[in-house]
């Protein structure tokens, strides 16, 4: 009994960190349109090691077995499929896989270790094409390379599984369609390439930061995947750029505070009453080395201006004590180099710790495109407060209540229905 | 560019066969070999043989075991490559890791256009 249940524990676990490697592996070698295949290696290997593993006890390197197995599989899935169009062999060292003289040592070859990570990294640039749209992008990579259920992916995005199904077939179709190669992009397209795959990691870890769709408000699983794939980019020299490691510095100052953004039933604690001593603070430190990593070169990003406020709220003793200025400064900069009516609202929040409500209330006045803002629950909640601290009770209460309306997160209702609440 | 088809005879190389690390290495050098032609674009296709083989004879169509030759004289497998000339087919095969022992030795055929 324990012996199985041991079993079905650490395959699950390994299917976790180690399926994400293997596709990669396996797609380099079949062809991106052969994704589909792929990923049923992996799936057969992992019911063969569930079969095998019951019967004959778990191997002494677990990892090391998927692997020979899956290359096993794969040898037979080509020999299958020397003649059929299906499979391109026409190229580089995949000819070699044609010839039984080679096949065998290339595939060797090819299973290297030292070679999975820049697997893994093309397959990320694969699922981040521009052809594809965000939310596909995150579909795939969450299937892909992170080893998530299309149930999981439903879940995680409050769709349906059909969605995520269509999301995928799409996808594939794409890669059959348009002939993506899995490779690194070449110089000229590095740097866009690159970005869109941040741009998708950030949208990753922030839908497990600020879970939008999700009943959980903190998503650590989505969160701990962006990190591991940012910091992929961050170990290849062929993507170390600064906003790579601006980046992997927001995240891990985001991360080292979710501990305390929630209470244990899972509602939201806000900022000023968070237990600072609750923050993971080697996480800040690794989060402050890879921002001053992030210093080279010329050009300043907004992943390092939202590292940069992240950082000087990580680095504040109390929340009176947060250097708001600075703030201020940052958010200033980011609405220069980012607009979005997003970063606006952030701004007027720091805006108002260093100006007062109601220099606070004529900024939101300043603002263009009220209309689209208003659909917007922050926009309200944050006139909700700046009219409660101007004792405009009935303006305050109605702003959040209209916020209230707009948000589908319940953690965050509760927060606002407590902010009414006060308000009496 | 003509085609040429490369037979390989002998050369199964005993000694390599027994030790695990000798026959890694041995498998290397084909795969290098093999390796610069494709990124030459000049491969087309290789694969070794079974020892066992059938003949089948004339219009009677009789069936008979073999080849029961000695093992350096049955084929042991096959490439077949892109090259301008016999000169530069036989430098491709001079590459061949079968030559490394002495009873190894390739034959170097053109293939032949039958369509006038």
């Amino acid at each position: 009994m324990t012996l199985s249940h041991d079993t079905d524990k650490l395959t699950e676990h390994l299917f976790r960190h180690e399926s994400g490697k293997m596709v990669s592996v396996l797609t380099n070698i079949f062809g991106v349109e052969n994704l589909e295949t792929a990923e049923d290696v992996v799936q057969q290997t992992f019911m063969d090691a569930i079969a095998v593993w019951k019967l004959k006890g778990i191997p002494e390197n677990p990892s090391a077995w998927l692997f020979r197995v899956a290359k096993n599989k794969a040898i037979d899935v080509i020999r299958r499929n020397k003649h059929s169009v299906r499979f391109d062999f026409s190229e580089g060292p995949r000819a070699l896989l044609t010839s039984e003289y080679t096949l065998s040592i290339t595939m060797d070859e090819l299973f290297k270790d030292e070679l999975i990570k820049d697997d893994q990294l093309k397959m990320m640039f694969a699922c981040c094409h521009p052809g594809i749209s965000s939310e596909s992008q995150i579909t795939l990579i969450l299937k892909t390379l992170c080893a998530f259920s299309t149930a999981e992916i439903a879940k995680a995005f409050l769709t349906t599984e059909d969605t995520v199904s269509k999301r995928l077939y799409r996808a594939k179709e794409f890669f059959r369609n348009e002939k993506v190669r899995l490779e690194i992009p070449s110089v000229e397209e590095l740097k866009n390439r690159t970005n869109s795959v941040l741009r998708a990691i950030y949208l990753l870890f922030n839908e497990g930061y600020n879970s939008t769709h999700s009943q959980e408000v903190i998503r650590e699983d989505l969160m701990d995947e962006a990190m591991m794939l940012c910091k992929l980019l961050a170990e290849n020299r062929y993507t170390q750029v600064p906003e790579v490691f601006a980046l992997t510095a927001l995240m891990c100052f985001h991360a080292a505070r979710s501990k305390s953004r929630t209470t244990v039933e899972g509602e939201i604690i806000l900022l000023p009453e968070q237990d600072r001593k609750k923050w993971n603070h080697p996480l800040i430190a690794e989060g402050n080395r890879y921002l001053n990593i992030a210093a080279f070169g010329d050009e300043i990003s907004s992943y390092h201006l939202e590292a940069a406020i992240a950082f000087e709220h990580c680095s504040a003793e109390t929340f009176d004590k947060t250097n708001w200025m600075r703030v201020l400064q940052l958010y200033e900069w980011l609405c220069r180099v980012a607009p979005s009516p997003v970063t606006e609202l952030n701004r007027i929040i720091a805006f108002m710790q260093v100006k007062g409500p109601a220099a606070a209330l004529k900024e939101v006045d300043l603002l263009e495109n009220k209309k689209s803002l208003k659909s917007y629950y922050l926009y309200h909640a944050l006139l909700g407060d700046i009219h409660s601290k101007l004792n405009n009770r009935a303006d305050a209460r109605s702003h959040f209540e209209s916020a209230i309306q707009l948000t589908k997160s319940r953690a965050e209702q509760k927060v606002l229905y407590h902010k009414i609440l006060a308000l009496a | 560019m003509k085609e040429y088809l490369l037979l390989f005879r002998g050369g199964d190389g005993a000694t390599v066969q027994q030790s695990p690390e000798k026959w890694q290495e041995h498998m290397q050098q084909w795969m290098q070999w093999m390796g610069k032609l494709t990124e030459q674009g000049k491969f087309i296709g290789a694969q070794p043989l079974e020892t066992t083989g059938k003949q089948i004879t004339g219009n009677k169509k009789v069936v008979t075991d073999g080849p029961f030759m000695e093992g350096k004289e049955f084929i042991g497998g096959y490439l077949m490559c892109k090259a301008d000339t016999y000169d530069e087919a036989i430098e491709i095969a001079k590459g061949c890791p079968i030559l490394q022992f002495d009873d190894g030795k390739i034959e170097v055929r053109e293939l032949k256009s039958v369509h006038p």
